[in-house]
């Protein structure tokens, strides 16, 4: 056999690993099987804020996530939602990212009916406004500089949630769902400028970025990913949502990843030492 | 769950068919990778475009200019005041129209108006922050008192041997100990201006295993970011499917 098996994984097409990984990660989809996702103190610790507020608090959950991150960050705000809806918080939120809107609408919309939540009284939407940067910082002199209107046209002062609601100091605390670079404002400004609390719901690849800001308590909880998402879907009671039934293929396809690194690396080592590498 | 009506059904199957044009770049570059490429580029343009219009131009400028001219009509106010509102609420409108000038070769130059405008006014809000938020109380993070450390962690190792339990001090401990470890070194890989020889050059060598360790992790997410991705696109497939089930076998 000319070159041997290893020149073969070695030289292997790359499509055959995104056919297997496909289907590694497609057949657990249809057959669930519950995994153990293990609760981390982060995670638990922005439950712990959430749900210990006294019903009727005002609470801040700044949504960012688009289509394309849709898949980890969606799972996540629909649990802090809920657990927030679910103990009669009242929700204040905001969509700072352009192609997000109507995705973070709907999800706001979704779980307050779910808990029977009344628009202007139990939850408010202020929509989108460019430049976030000037947004979070003038939202922390007053909501109404950058929204006039909420994101049905209403003007503020005629909703009775926003009844002595001007900025941040009226908030119990914030839980930034973000998938940009612009949880850097939210630390920067809401919390930097006027240290309001502030908690992360990032996506996983940035979520690495932001454990140090939690070791410095600039921020008080971070959940990770499609996994911060099943712990807190976990701690609501709620351990069948989509987050956790979609950890299986999460873990059967980090096994398969694991395999391909090693083997990799194994044909990687004996073609070197055949001089074929 | 909402009934699924005829026009939900067809913008679900372009979805659909969408995801697979973007999935097929897989296999090799095609047509319909391309066309759902281009699809994207040209509506989001045009979506934009009209988000911002009906959130921001009427809202933050159109709206408060129209009121300011409108408060002219009224008795209320002195003269000086309504023209110095006026004039606060021409004056975005008016900055951003200079951009425009890239259009004409001959006063482009004005462009760079705005630009300067904008830069100043986010480096200006930006920069003290900055230091504050990601400088100094991150290196705030990494000033430990060593002696109290190391005594927390030895009584911890007192209980531990004397009663079988542990209050997980030492571990905690261990890992701030690490920290501020980790970050010198780190630092010291970073530090050029001296040969990496000797203790820096240990230090350095710690430092880099320690990036690589930062590296790993962040690697690791990044994986499940990507599978969460494919499975939230699987999710959605097999939802068109079941929904189309649903609909032509009602």
């Amino acid at each position: 056999m000319a070159g041997g098996i290893w020149l073969k994984l070695a030289n292997l097409d790359r499509r055959w690993i995104y056919f297997v990984i496909g289907v590694v990660t497609f057949i657990p989809i249809l057959f669930y099987i519950e995994v153990e996702v293990n609760i981390t103190p982060e995670v638990e610790s922005v439950y712990h804020r959430v749900d210990s507020l006294a019903p009727g608090t005002v609470i801040m959950v700044p949504m960012e996530f688009s289509p394309s991150t849709m898949a980890e960050l969606e799972p996540m705000a629909r649990a802090v939602l809920r657990h927030c809806f679910s103990r009669d918080l009242r929700v204040l939120s905001t969509a700072l990212q352009i192609d997000g809107i109507i995705l973070i609408e709907k999800v706001l919309r979704e779980s307050a009916v779910e808990y029977g939540k009344k628009y202007g009284e139990d939850y408010v939407f202020l929509g989108y406004k460019p430049d976030a940067q000037s947004v979070i910082l003038s939202m922390g002199e007053n909501f109404r500089n950058s929204f006039p209107r909420d994101y049905y046209g209403d003007y503020l002062d005629d909703l009775p949630m926003m009844n002595g609601i001007s900025n941040y100091s009226n908030m119990a605390c914030i839980v930034n769902i973000n998938a940009t670079s612009g949880v850097d404002y939210w630390i920067n400004y809401a919390n930097g400028r006027y240290g309001a609390e502030l908690a992360l719901g990032v996506t996983a690849v940035i979520a690495t970025d932001y454990y140090t800001f939690l070791q410095s308590n600039q921020i008080f909880g971070l959940m990770g990913g499609l996994k911060g998402a099943a712990e807190y879907e976990r701690l609501i009671g709620r351990p069948k949502d989509i987050a956790n039934r979609s950890m299986t293929s999460v873990s059967v396809a980090h096994v398969f990843i694991i395999l391909f690194i090693i083997i990799g690396n194994v044909a990687y080592f004996v073609n070197r030492r055949k001089g074929q590498g | 769950m909402e009934a699924m009506t005829l026009g939900s059904m067809l913008w679900m199957t372009v979805a659909a068919f969408l995801t697979l044009c973007i999935f097929s770049f897989l296999y090799k570059d095609n047509p319909f990778y391309t066309f759902a490429e281009h699809l994207i580029v040209g509506i989001s343009a045009g979506y934009w475009i009209s988000i911002l219009y009906h959130t921001s131009l009427t809202v933050l400028w159109i709206e408060p200019l129209v009121d300011s001219f409108k408060a002219f009509g009224n008795a209320e106010g002195s003269v000086a005041g309504k023209i110095g509102m006026l004039i606060v609420n021409i004056a975005p409108g008016a900055i951003g129209l200079l951009m425009l000038s890239r259009f004409f070769k001959k006063i482009s130059w004005i462009s760079r108006w705005p630009i300067a405008y904008y830069l100043g006014i986010s480096a200006g809000a930006a920069l003290p922050l900055f230091m504050q938020s990601f400088v100094i109380r991150q290196v705030a993070a990494n000033m430990i008192d060593p002696t109290a450390v190391v005594n927390t962690m030895g009584s911890d190792l007192t209980i531990l041997y004397h009663y079988g339990n542990s209050t997980l001090m030492f571990w905690q401990g261990l890992g701030q100990i690490i920290i501020v470890l980790g970050s010198i070194c780190g630092l010291a890989y970073f530090y050029f201006s001296a040969e990496h020889k000797g203790i820096l050059g240990g230090a350095a060598k710690i430092g880099i295993w320690i990036l690589m360790i930062g590296f790993g992790a962040t690697f690791g997410y990044t994986v499940m970011a990507r599978v969460s991705l494919l499975i939230g696109r699987f999710n959605f497939l097999i939802e068109w499917v079941s929904a189309l089930g649903n609909y032509f076998g009602a």
